[in-house]
């Protein structure tokens, strides 16, 4: 489904992602693991649109979508939930995720999105009129994925769901998460915290330092030496 | 007097208003203060001269006429000289935006000369100078007015008059009232007003969920400026007098309106644009009319000294 060849984006003259091949297959859900500053949000806002890669391609579906403006990916189906969440503060729960269709036409479709996104996360749904910004860590991370959802993507991109969040939240957002995927959706999730994102995800990645290190299968890298030793703490 | 006073400084803020507005959208969007917006604002009342001298159009035709000129100009005037500069340090935004407004009002200067020139008389319509309402006192009592003040109430000796409304003042708080809720209709009601405010708070966020930002950012250009050239028609159908640096006095105020009010914010601007409005008419009326851009100064910096972020600024819109 996507496909990233020898993508390297930099800031300035800084290299923060060099060289690095990913392929994620349809339908499954893949994770992206590494330490802090390894790359990881770099990958993902390059795949978004956000950043440019110097170098590389990125396909979707065999079509290219490298140089493309990020408002032009979504409208192909790819969708990103950034880190820190990055809901619209002083918009209401109910616009923020009208803003998620803002490129969708189909009303009818919307409207069928919208209800299965209040039926994943009821808490929103009782809370529609609200600012954004007066919801819970937990709320707007809710929030910002079903903003993610209502643009009704192929791909959605994750990055770091569970960032300060008490572990009960964060197990509720990752049985949604996978909920998501058996729809069809298919998702590729960066994360710290490797256990949760090993066990949840069919692929895994491993980035060290803008390159990518490993890749296996999930249920293999999470019994590899050198995952257990430095990202699973044993 | 003091009655007549608040109903000029009404009438005046008002239009300030309707100018502050535009400064303060752009502001909110891109952190750039458009000083070519006053210029804007001239170029509005000229278009409605030229549509009125040279088309013959009638005037509601004539503002309508310049109000969607300038709207296309704002735009314009974005593509070519501020976008380009969108990544570039904000500092040179800044002076290519005072670059532009010197430009505009050079440009101006070579099309219409740079005397001041009066608008078109006869295509006024006549009642905007006949009174609509007034307040007159003789004889002990005070006599109130729709329309002309009587012939024979007029023609008494002990005749005072506190308050008189021309049909021209009525018009302009009219047509600024409505072009303020329409504005706000537009913002708060609308699919491009919701991303506009979604821009103005997280602008990469915004264009993760499909919005074109540089086209809310035009679209943002393009209602400030069709709000700036109509405060322009307005303003030189008032005085009477359009001139080539008329916008630069008017952008003046207008920006310290902006800023009082809390920069970003556009009831703020609204705010900030009758206060000053009202200072001015009442500082010219109590104290000294050569002090009336003192007064809106001293204001503006009082107000500043004391809340930085402006009267309904919060503390989140000094984002750098």
């Amino acid at each position: 489904m996507l496909e990233l060849r020898g993508v390297t984006t930099a800031y300035g003259l800084l290299e923060a992602v060099k060289g690095v091949d990913i392929s994620i297959r349809d339908g499954e859900i893949a994770c992206l693991i590494g330490a802090n500053g390894a790359g990881k949000s770099t990958t993902l806002l390059t795949i978004a649109g956000v950043l440019r890669p110097l170098r590389g391609t990125i396909a979707l579906e065999g079509h290219r979508i490298d140089g493309l403006s990020a408002d032009n990916i979504v409208q192909r189906g790819v969708s990103l939930v950034p880190e820190g969440r990055r809901i619209f503060p002083d918009l209401t729960v109910a616009e923020n995720l009208s803003l998620g269709a803002y490129a969708r036409r189909d009303r009818a479709a919307i409207a069928n999105d919208l209800e299965w996104v209040f039926g994943l996360f009821p808490h929103l749904a009782e809370r529609k009129g609200q600012k954004g910004g007066t919801l819970s860590g937990g709320e707007q991370q809710m929030l910002a994925i079903g903003r993610a959802l209502m643009a009704h993507p192929r791909l959605l991109l994750l990055d770091e769901p569970s960032l300060g969040l008490a572990p009960r939240i964060v197990e509720q957002i990752f049985e949604i998460l996978v909920e998501i995927n058996r729809r069809g959706t298919t998702l590729f999730l960066v994360e710290q915290n490797a256990h949760l994102a090993l066990t949840v995800a069919q692929t895994g990645y491993v980035m060290e330092t803008g390159r990518i290190v490993l890749h296996d299968r999930a249920d293999r890298l999470i019994k590899h030496p050198q995952v257990r030793s430095a990202y699973l703490g044993e | 007097m003091f009655p007549q006073q608040l109903i000029n400084g009404l009438t005046l803020g008002s239009v300030y208003a309707l100018v502050a507005v535009g400064y303060t959208m752009v502001y909110g969007i891109i952190q750039l203060i458009n000083f070519a917006h006053g210029e804007i604002y001239m170029i509005g009342a000229y278009l409605a001269f030229t549509a009125i001298a040279v088309l013959h159009l009638p005037f509601p035709a004539a503002l309508l006429l310049s109000m969607a000129s300038c709207a296309l100009l704002g735009v314009a005037i974005d593509f070519v000289a501020y976008r380009p500069l969108r990544k570039a340090p904000r500092l040179a935004a800044l002076i290519t935006a005072i670059g532009m407004s010197l430009f505009l009002q050079n440009i101006a200067q070579a099309i219409w000369g740079a005397n001041t020139r009066p608008f078109p008389f006869e295509a006024i319509p006549k009642f905007f100078y006949a009174s609509a309402f007034s307040l007159v006192q003789v004889g002990g009592a005070t006599v109130a007015t729709v329309g002309e003040i009587p012939t024979e109430v007029a023609a008494r000796p002990d005749l005072t008059i506190v308050l008189q409304i021309s049909w021209l003042q009525v018009v302009i708080l009219t047509v600024s009232l409505l072009l303020m809720v329409g504005l706000h209709l537009i913002v708060h009601r609308t699919r491009i007003g919701t991303a506009m405010r979604a821009c103005a708070q997280d602008q990469m966020m915004a264009s993760l969920v499909g919005i074109n930002v540089n086209r809310v950012i035009g679209f943002t250009f393009a209602l400030g400026s069709a709000l700036g050239a109509a405060a322009g028609v307005l303003v030189g159908v008032y005085y009477n007098a359009i001139f080539p640096t008329m916008g630069y006095r008017v952008g003046v105020v207008a920006f310290a309106a902006a800023v009082l009010g809390g920069i970003g914010n556009v009831v703020g601007a609204i705010l900030g644009g009758l206060i000053l409005g009202l200072a001015e008419a009442l500082g010219a009326a109590y104290i000294s009319s050569e002090y009336r851009y003192a007064i809106a100064y001293a204001i503006m910096i009082l107000v500043i000294v004391f809340k930085p972020s402006g009267l309904m600024g919060s503390p989140a819109a000094e984002r750098t």
